[in-house]
């Protein structure tokens, strides 16, 4: 390919990049063969030699006290584990030092077009030409760097909270493939590789939710987040052959150079773009897509952090920026994912108030966050998008894995003390700053960047989505686009409003999580008391690095307003080769920025959202008379349907599973095929085969005379078919 | 150095040979006899092989005359002597004159359909090649080498499994030509 | 002189036929079907003229599986003569399913 020969970044340290996903993919396969040769099972902990030595009272023992480490047995301590934890993280740490030295060789040239490699010709199919291609740029420059340094750490703390798994090669094994998986999908040049990397992440996020699949619970949890993405994988299929069909190649750079030619705001690109988004509802947990995800949390904590927290859920979003040409080209579907994203940020935020579980608020709080990216990239603030993403997968990560790091420790309490109580939830929990103050420290930050407090990470990026929605609401091509009737001005401000009503109900349910766990008195017995202390260092620090990286995140993309605090625009600058001209089509062409004075004002809003809301959670929320689960009395009214989460999982059940399962069972089951394809096509043909056999035995006479007659009277019959066609 | 060329002699001498193949072949499937039948037979297969010569391909010939009248047909004679059916033997051989006349009728009917086809022109007897493609085939390459390119470049693959066809055959033969009661006392 | 070619190939093909179909002795049967790969022959080469030398190619394949065919059918008549004493048709009837 001409390109790669002629870019700058040809010989340099970039021609390397395809070791990115390889390393990886490398450490899969030996963690893999570790797995299979270092125990006896591949599968999790045998319940005869594993936690169950404590069941003497049969209790109900939930999923919590079945997973979460703790365990000390000896004999379940698989071989290899030391092998594991180096070669496991090990080589996501080569991977993030090569990222980040070809980041630094990227840093010096001219970067204008993006660096594509080619390996092979994967599907040559008449005009169907896909390659075997990487393609590097600055957007997935940022995806990498997320994905291996984020994944780094995740991994080293890994290596601590599955310690005592029996399972922890083959818990390595999948957290490589699943990081292979998502290189492919920010690296690959063309719709397929990152449809590969799309399906792989999926799979692996299926293989780590139901990693301990021995419970039923966890199976069907797995099962669950796979089923609902194919329903949104089937909108990208679709997508990827309407822009085949019409823009006759699926490389990233052709569909951006034929996507300008398509006719602007078209039925064909609103088509295109909307089934995109339908995969991206399915990966990024979008309405109404998105109830897969508070299930995912029946996999380990990291896998949690890693997958449905910093990485693969933010897909959907980069998909949108990468196909920004596309988007930036039809003014509804880009409204459309503003709006959805609005309403999933407000929905999944109410949500989160009266959950219990520390997992399932931080689940909520991730779809919350995942609908703020999707704002931002719906009014074609792309940039703004991808920051959000980034911080996101900084301090989501960091809550994570701290929650992570408390559940850990309420486990081994409870395995000490022989309790089968609920180690997630946070009526068990109290006062634990005093057992972890690192993790309550670290906690506390990430909790105020995700408030949107200043200085601290998510203040920016939020800042910089909620602000252009409101620059775009006035003057853009969406302002003038009509949305369902209404006009995209009114759409947008509404979008806004939503945006800062969700920002406050963030502020007051992370304050509420803080409140429940860590403060006022602790709710677990004295004896479990005396077994909480800070988990071991590969565990806390990560959560130290991540907690820097929350505290000075905002600094990659400082609003101009705020030049006094260092360079502004950090992040726009390095996008604007990918994004620039799809940001300046939604844009009118103008480069818009508001006034210092509307800046200030949006700023000021913000700030007195985010302090608005601690303070009413501080006030309002009194953990101290707070009782246990086994003592808490029942929710009614809208509390009870807010901790039930407005039954939607209960409504699909109704209106689309059951009526789906009725239908399978007792039409195509029962009707169909015991009645038709059984009996009339498989049974009926075979008496037919039995009866035309016994015709057919009574001709076969043995004697290969008649045989002969029957071949030349046969031939005959063939030539007539032809000679009097 | 084809009929095209010599015209009216290679003309006389492809009818001629025709003519002896048919009626060598009529005479080969009257015979009561079989070692008389097999030796009209191998007079057929000499007639082909002047037909070919005519038909630009000698080394095809060759191969009929080598193979065709000397291998194969050696076989039949062989076996026919190993088994000692030299002679018209007493079974009625050919069937009774019901059968032959509808042997023949299917024939005619076999004959006529065949007319046909070549009239509806499945062979179109339009050149696909040039002209004089054989005949620069065998003045560049030789009769030998016109044939052995395509097929050792085209039809290798074939080549090599029919030399595993033949093996299977002289293996089979040899399984089935092996007197059972020998193995099994 | 295609016409000519192909009408003798059919004259011969025939014969063969009207061979295989009224003869009992299997020798002789097998003869015939010599003669209708001779015949098929015949059109491989006179056809090989205007399509290119893959007909006379071809040709060497029939060769090739006659030859097998002779070596198999021939050793499968013997192991028949040995247990019937005789190659006439009406008594080999054993293709019975």
């Amino acid at each position: 390919m001409a390109l790669s020969s002629s870019h700058p970044l040809a010989g340099t340290i970039a021609a390397w990049m395809w070791l990115l996903p390889v390393l990886p993919l490398l450490g899969f396969f030996i963690n893999g063969a570790l797995s299979i040769l270092g125990s006896s099972h591949v599968g999790p902990s045998d319940p005869d030699m594993g936690h169950d030595d404590h069941d003497a009272s049969p209790a109900a023992s939930d999923q919590a006290s079945h997973s979460h480490g703790g365990d000390s047995h000896a004999q379940a301590v698989p071989r290899f584990r030391a092998l594991t934890a180096i070669i496991g993280p090990g080589v996501l740490i080569l991977s993030f030092l090569l990222a980040a030295s070809i980041f630094l060789a990227m840093r010096g040239v001219d970067m204008s077009a993006p660096f594509i490699q080619r390996y092979w010709s994967w599907m040559p199919v008449g005009d169907l030409r896909i390659d075997m291609a990487f393609q590097l740029d600055q957007l997935s420059m940022v995806m990498v760097l997320i994905i291996t340094g984020v994944g780094a750490l995740i991994h080293i703390f890994s290596v601590g909270y599955m310690s005592d798994d029996p399972g922890f090669a083959r818990f390595f094994a999948y957290l490589n493939l699943f990081v292979f998986f998502m290189l492919m999908l920010v690296l690959g040049a063309n719709y397929p590789i990152l449809f590969v990397g799309w399906e792989g992440v999926g799979l692996c996020s299926y293989l780590l939710i139901g990693f301990w699949f021995t419970d039923n619970a966890n199976a069907s949890a797995g099962l669950k987040a796979f089923i609902v993405n194919r329903i949104g994988d089937v909108g990208v299929l679709i997508a990827m052959f309407m822009i085949f069909a019409n823009l006759g190649t699926l490389d990233f750079t052709g569909v951006a150079a034929g996507a300008a030619g398509l006719p602007f705001g078209g039925a064909l690109v609103t088509t295109i773009c909307l089934f995109l988004f339908l995969g991206c509802t399915g990966k990024s947990a979008q309405l109404p897509l998105y109830v897969w995800l508070p299930d995912a949390m029946a996999g380990p904590t990291p896998v949690s952090a890693l997958i449905h927290a910093a990485t693969m859920v933010t897909a959907g979003v980069y998909l949108i920026v990468r196909s920004s040409f596309l988007f930036a080209m039809s003014p509804i579907a880009s409204i459309t994912v503003a709006v959805v994203g609005a309403v999933t940020a407000l929905f999944a935020a109410t949500i989160a108030m009266k959950q219990w579980d520390i997992k399932k608020v931080l689940a909520y709080s991730t779809i919350s966050q995942l609908g703020y990216m999707f704002v931002g990239v719906g009014v074609g603030a792309y940039t703004a998008g991808i920051f959000h993403l980034a911080t996101h997968a900084f301090f989501k990560a960091l809550l994570f894995l701290g929650a992570g790091s408390v559940i850990h420790v309420m486990h081994a309490a409870y395995h000490h003390s022989g309790s089968h109580d609920d180690a997630q939830d946070m009526r068990n929990m109290g006062g634990m700053r005093k057992a972890m103050p690192i993790t309550w420290i670290v906690m506390w930050i990430a909790t105020l960047a995700i408030s949107g407090i200043p200085p601290f990470a998510g203040f920016f990026s939020k800042d910089s989505i909620l602000g252009s929605v409101y620059e775009h609401a006035g003057d853009s091509v969406l302002t003038n686009a009509t949305w369902l009737g209404m006009s995209g001005h009114t759409v947008l401000l509404a979008v806004y409003v939503i945006g800062l009503a969700g920002a406050f109900l963030t502020a007051i349910y992370m304050t509420r999580l803080m409140l429940y766990t860590f403060h006022g008195p602790s709710r677990a017995t004295a004896d479990e008391q005396r077994h909480m202390h800070e988990a071991p260092w590969l565990m806390t620090g990560p959560l130290v690095v991540l907690g820097a990286l929350s505290l000075a995140g905002g600094w990659l993309n400082l609003p101009s307003i705020m030049s006094f605090l260092g360079p502004v625009g950090g992040l726009d600058h390095w996008l604007e080769p990918v994004v620039g001209a799809a940001t300046r089509t939604v844009t009118n062409g103008v480069a818009l920025e508001a006034s210092h004075s509307t800046e200030a004002a949006l700023i000021g809003a913000a700030i007195v959202i985010a302090v608005l809301g601690i303070a009413v959670a501080v006030l309002a929320l009194k953990p101290a008379s707070l009782v246990p689960k086994a003592q808490s009395p029942a929710e009614h009214g809208f509390e009870k349907v807010l901790a039930n989460k407005y039954y939607v999982d209960e409504a699909y059940d109704d209106a689309i599973v059951r009526p789906v399962y009725g239908l399978s069972k007792n039409v195509f089951w029962r009707g169909l095929d015991a009645g038709i394809i059984d009996n009339l096509f498989v049974n009926g043909s075979a008496a037919l085969a039995r009866g035309l056999g016994w015709i057919g035995a009574r001709i076969q006479t043995g004697s290969t005379g008649v045989y002969a007659w029957a071949i030349v009277v046969g031939a005959i019959v063939v030539l007539s078919a032809f000679s009097f066609r | 150095m084809s009929m095209d060329n010599f015209g009216l002699f290679y003309q006389f001498h492809f009818y001629l040979f025709g003519i002896i193949a048919i009626v060598s072949a009529v005479t080969f499937v009257t015979r009561r006899s079989p070692v008389a039948a097999a030796m009209w037979l191998i007079v057929t297969m000499f007639c082909l092989a002047a037909e070919y010569v005519m038909l630009d391909a000698q080394f095809i010939a060759a191969m009929q005359v080598l193979l065709y009248a000397g291998a194969i047909m050696v076989i039949f004679l062989f076996v026919i002597m190993l088994l000692n059916l030299g002679e018209a033997s007493d079974i009625t051989d050919v069937r009774g004159i019901g059968g032959k006349l509808l042997a023949g009728f299917v024939g005619l009917i076999l004959i006529a359909e065949v007319g046909v086809l070549t009239r509806t022109g499945i062979p179109s007897g339009k050149y696909v090649v040039a002209r004089d493609f054989l005949s620069q085939q065998l003045a560049t390459y030789g009769a030998v080498g016109a044939v052995a390119r395509p097929l050792y470049r085209d039809y290798s693959l074939a080549f090599e499994l029919t030399s595993v066809l033949l093996l299977v055959a002289i293996a089979g033969a040899v399984i089935l030509g092996r007197k059972e009661s020998s193995s099994a006392r | 002189m295609l016409a000519e070619s192909l009408g003798l190939s059919a004259i011969l093909f025939v014969i063969g036929v009207v061979g295989v179909l009224t003869r009992r002795n299997a020798i002789i049967i097998f003869m015939c079907v010599e003669l209708m790969l001779n015949a098929v022959n015949l059109t491989f080469v006179a056809l090989s003229r205007y399509y290119g030398m893959g007909g006379q190619v071809f040709v060497l394949f029939v060769m090739t599986v006659a030859a097998a065919e002779a070596a198999v059918g021939l050793a499968i008549i013997i192991s028949i003569f040995r247990h019937r004493q005789t190659v006439d048709l009406r008594n080999i009837n054993v293709m019975k399913g």
